[in-house]
């Protein structure tokens, strides 16, 4: 019955799935233009408390997703600062959530992957008279196949995550809806068939951008050692 | 900037080389811990002589070359280039290879075009100075490969024409040719030869007895963070001023 529903092309199914996506994926790329140029400043810089600041994001990387959710509704919700603007239980609120979870988690796998490549480049950059700002560039783009895996991990966190989306959300159908918060409902309310197809494409998208890590992986250690 | 300041074309005057040198260090001193690794009270470098720094294993040889280079403070004392302190300019002037080469995750050709590009080389000029510095360098068919697939000799090679892609007036290398083979040592060396003969003044770490002899004018001769002789090239070998240079061409000098 769950095969039969991933195969017949079922709108709802898919709307579904295609939300999720569209979501996860926009959070990621805002997340990617906050984390990896703050990662990779935290790397070069040298100022006093970036040892503290380090242990902060590496462990922001396991916010629990429903602090965050909870942290962005208090935000969000009409006598919150932002309640303004109108945005709770919308896709722009659950993009938010998720930028907010996501970016730490990009901001120290950068930040990791430029110190180790500043480590091998420094004196040659500082050899060509390059500054140590001007040489975050060079290393964002010499770390590129590395920075793929942050953003795949980013990605991997933000599709797969429940907690967030579903309270900023509010899991309402056709405007809010993402896999993993339809998973929860479906399976509380007895409709296994959807739950499992769902969750079926949730475990294929994991081994998709794993299998995209692992190729990652090879190929740049191919160019490395060959 | 013209075709005529580029090394290959060999077109350069010695009073713009005059501008940089002679280098001269005055009461230099590089601590840590109490302990002065680099201690020297004069040293002049002139123009056109290639100086070969030897001796034994720590005994701040690098550290001197990185001192000289700037990429690390002393701890005190003046390094003077003509007579002028280090600044980006005087820096852009020089360059380092290392001992083990550090090349680029990007092409062969964006190796060589990143360095031009760092020295304000306008894009369009620096097509041709990099075709010219891959046949130099003996890479043209190897222009567009990952340079980190290349083999040691290769990517040293690569490090070396880079380095005097914007034709320094004043060239710093740190035992180039430690782990090479000898025919990717005689191409690093012809390559070192020509940069001589364009005017580059070479400050060169080396352990190699015969490399000294070969590219040498004059060695300087390093014992426990000191200069304990600066002597032209053949007389040193023959008869070393210094009782520790001796000991140390007789294969019997400890740190």
């Amino acid at each position: 019955m769950a095969t039969g529903l991933i195969l017949s092309g079922n709108a709802e199914l898919w709307t579904i799935v295609l939300l999720s996506l569209q979501v996860s994926l926009t959070a990621v790329v805002f997340a990617a233009l906050i984390g990896m140029p703050a990662g990779a400043a935290l790397a070069v810089g040298r100022f006093p408390g970036k040892r503290a600041l380090v242990v902060l994001i590496n462990a922001l990387m396991g916010l629990p997703p429903v602090v965050v959710g909870l942290t962005v509704y208090l935000l969000l919700s009409n006598s919150g600062p932002l309640g303004v603007l109108q945005l709770l239980y919308t896709p722009t609120a659950m993009i938010i959530a998720q930028v907010v979870l996501v970016t730490p988690i990009i901001a120290a796998l950068t930040r990791q992957v430029i110190e180790d490549l500043d480590a091998e480049y420094s004196e040659q950059l500082r050899s060509f008279g390059v500054s140590r700002l001007a040489s975050v560039p060079t290393l964002l783009w010499d770390g590129r196949t590395s920075l793929l895996t942050a953003l795949l991990a980013g990605f991997g966190r933000a599709i797969a995550e429940v907690g967030a989306v579903i309270i900023v959300g509010g899991n309402i159908n056709h405007v809010t809806r993402v896999m993993t918060t339809t998973i929860a409902l479906e399976t509380s309310k007895g409709n296994l068939a959807l739950a499992l197809a769902l969750g079926a494409i949730l475990i294929l998208i994991a081994i998709a951008v794993n299998g995209a890590l692992g190729l990652i992986g090879t190929a740049s250690g191919r160019a490395a050692h060959a | 900037m013209d075709g005529g300041m580029l090394a290959g074309s060999g077109g350069r005057t010695a009073s713009e080389a005059a501008a940089i040198l002679p280098l001269r260090v005055r009461g230099l001193h590089y601590t840590v811990s109490g302990k002065r690794l680099v201690d020297i009270e004069t040293l002049d470098l002139g123009a056109g002589v290639p100086t070969m720094v030897m001796g034994p294993n720590g005994a701040g040889k690098s550290l001197l070359l990185r001192l000289l280079h700037g990429l690390i403070e002393p701890s005190g004392g003046k390094i003077l280039f003509g007579d002028r302190e280090l600044s980006l300019p005087i820096r852009l002037r020089q360059a380092m290879v290392f001992q083990r080469p550090v090349v680029l995750r990007r092409s062969v050709r964006a190796n060589i075009d990143y360095a031009l590009a760092a020295h304000g080389i306008a894009r369009r000029e620096r097509a041709g100075r990099v075709d010219e510095l891959l046949r130099m360098g003996e890479l043209s068919d190897k222009a567009g490969q990952p340079a980190r697939t290349m083999s040691s000799g290769e990517q040293q090679r690569l490090a070396l024409v880079r380095a005097i892609a914007a034709s320094p007036d004043l060239l710093f290398l740190d035992e180039p040719t430690s782990s090479l083979d000898p025919a990717a040592t005689q191409m690093i060396e012809a390559l070192i030869q020509r940069a001589i003969a364009a005017g580059t003044k070479i400050v060169m770490i080396t352990h190699d007895v015969g490399q000294a002899r070969r590219l040498g004018g004059e060695i300087l001769f390093m014992h426990r963070g000191r200069v304990v002789e600066q002597t032209p090239c053949p007389a040193f070998f023959d008869a070393p001023v210094s009782e520790a240079a001796r000991a140390f061409l007789a294969g019997r000098l400890l740190l």
